[in-house]
């Protein structure tokens, strides 16, 4: 039996309206409106222009670039944590960057990057000629791994700590060799942690505006910084709303996706 | 052999992890402004940040926001779980997803629509704006760390303090409010944090008051200064402090969870 409280949440419910549904509404209005409030799909056709297209498919394929490198340096690192007796302290060392705010993260990186930064400095010292590290793609990717690794390393240990011991050994008892019971066993019971990482690590990629400005530069654009400039340099809301609902859709796409191959949710309690 | 490779790997990770962060930490005591030589040890950037007016204001903003959205977040969140822990399945499936929104959909999209929202309103954007945004996305976190309370509660107890005679409020005060209780501190102490830590949304709602985050991101524009070292090494010891005490308060949960 349940309490016969509702009435506590109505002003919640209406909170709720203004501030979540209400904000949602008027970006569908202004997407599918002109300046003078009148209905047009000129915004759709104008967000579809293969300017826009291109920053958006390097939106997508750079933080599909950073999803891969995440997977591939946090499966291994998340396996070790698994099996290491003091785990417990290393996974808290490999958590704690997570909670420390990401523009601090960011601007490390560039005092490490810059021209005439720490790691130039060792460079010129051993007699060799700087490099231009800063503002390209490449500034970009490694600030997103960096932000974002630990979201991978911390879902992927989650599954793999939850993986009945007995099964492993059940494996080695009828002659699996180390690789095979990887392959067939392990690796197949800690997708859900997989999941979960790509997904913590995909999504704040693909939206991201504020590494690719810092680490990339004024001319070094992603689709978050496309959003930002409409509404806040060009001052042109309607096409500005069409962009947000495109990375709305992405994020819906995305999830969807994730939830057809079973996604964990408990990894995510951390962010 | 094998054991090293693994060691290895792992120190070069954790390289990677605090190389930039140790970087700062270190440089903040330099002496000089250059980031390439370390000119000797001091506190100078500590004292000038200490004197830099617009820093104070944004961590004077940043706290006040902080506390407020907390609390302010804290009271809604927990009156609106009470609220819909009661409500009939459907009704209930169909408010939790909406109180999901804001914490699936991406930030920018957030922010940018609750701007359009103040501006439609007439509002003014600045600290009453971002006060209300840190508010808005602070919420959903209160509420699904006070639901799992509430759902191992015992409701009859609620019951019979209306049968003994009690209001609902009182009731509210007196025999909910105790047992959900860890939930509700749990859930403020994460709202806090999460608005210490927010650039985008206030980025976005608040057209020319800065909190901490809005100044390390127009500093950055501007090119570094060893200030914002100073004030990130503050920073990043303060979430850390935050951080154990929110850690050592779910870990007490957990074990109270399983008795």
């Amino acid at each position: 039996m349940k309490f016969k409280t509702r009435f506590f949440a109505y002003p919640y419910l209406i909170w709720m309206v203004i501030f979540t549904l209400a904000p949602i509404a008027l970006i569908v209005y202004y997407a599918f409106t002109d300046k003078s409030g009148a209905f047009t799909l000129a915004n759709l056709t104008s967000a579809l222009d293969p300017a826009y297209m291109g920053v958006l498919w390097r939106s997508v394929g750079l933080a599909f670039l950073c999803t891969v490198i995440c997977l591939v340096l946090a499966y291994p690192a998340a396996y070790i944590l698994s099996r290491r007796k003091n785990g417990g302290v290393l996974s808290v060392l490999f958590m704690l960057p997570m909670w420390m705010n990401f523009l601090l993260r960011t601007y490390s990186w560039m005092t490490l990057l810059e021209n005439t930064g720490l790691i130039n400095t060792l460079l010129q010292a051993m007699g060799l000629s700087t490099v231009t590290f800063l503002y390209n793609a490449n500034a970009v990717l490694l600030g997103m791994v960096y932000n974002y690794l630990p979201f991978m390393i911390l879902p992927i240990l989650t599954a793999l700590q939850k993986i009945d011991h007995s099964y492993i050994e059940a494996a080695q008892d009828l002659g699996a060799s180390p690789a095979r019971v990887f392959l067939k066993v392990i690796l197949p019971m800690s997708v859900p942690g997989i999941i979960s990482g790509v997904t913590m690590v995909f999504m704040p990629a693909v939206t991201t505006f504020v590494i690719s400005r810092l680490l990339g530069g004024s001319h070094f654009m992603l689709f978050g910084d496309l959003i930002e400039q409409q509404f806040l340099t060009s001052g042109n809301w309607n096409l500005g709303s069409m962009m947000s609902l495109f990375m709305m859709a992405i994020m819906l796409v995305s999830m969807a996706i994730m939830n057809r191959f079973g996604g964990d949710t408990e990894g995510r309690g951390l962010i | 052999m094998k054991r090293a490779v693994k060691n290895i790997y792992m120190g070069l990770l954790l390289v990677f992890l605090y190389a930039p962060i140790l970087v700062m930490i270190v440089l903040s005591f330099n002496s000089g402004k250059s980031r390439g030589n370390i000119t000797g040890f001091s506190f100078r950037w500590y004292i000038e940040l200490f004197q830099n007016e617009q820093i104070l204001q944004a961590l004077y903003n940043t706290i006040v926001i902080a506390v407020l959205a907390a609390l302010l977040a804290t009271a809604i969140g927990t009156l609106a779980s009470v609220g819909i822990y009661a409500l009939k399945r459907k009704p209930q499936a169909l408010v939790l997803n909406i109180t999901y929104l804001p914490i699936v959909n991406p930030e920018i999209v957030t922010g940018i629509s609750l701007m359009i929202l103040y501006l439609f309103m007439q509002l003014e954007l600045g600290f009453f704006t971002m006060l209300l945004s840190h508010i808005a996305f602070n919420i959903p976190y209160v509420i699904f760390s006070v639901l799992p309370r509430l759902r191992q509660m015992d409701s009859n107890l609620y019951e019979a303090a209306l049968d003994l005679g009690a209001s609902p409020l009182y009731a509210l005060r007196k025999v909910i409010l105790p047992e959900i209780m860890p939930g509700v501190v749990t859930g403020a102490l994460m709202a806090f944090t999460m608005s210490i830590d927010d650039f985008i949304i206030s980025y976005f709602t608040s057209s020319g008051v800065q909190n901490l985050s809005i100044y390390v991101y127009s500093s950055a524009k501007r090119g570094i200064e060893p200030t914002v070292y100073a004030l990130s090494t503050l920073m990043f010891v303060t979430v850390l402090t935050l951080l154990l005490i929110l850690n050592r308060r779910s870990a007490r949960e957990r074990s109270a969870a399983k008795v």
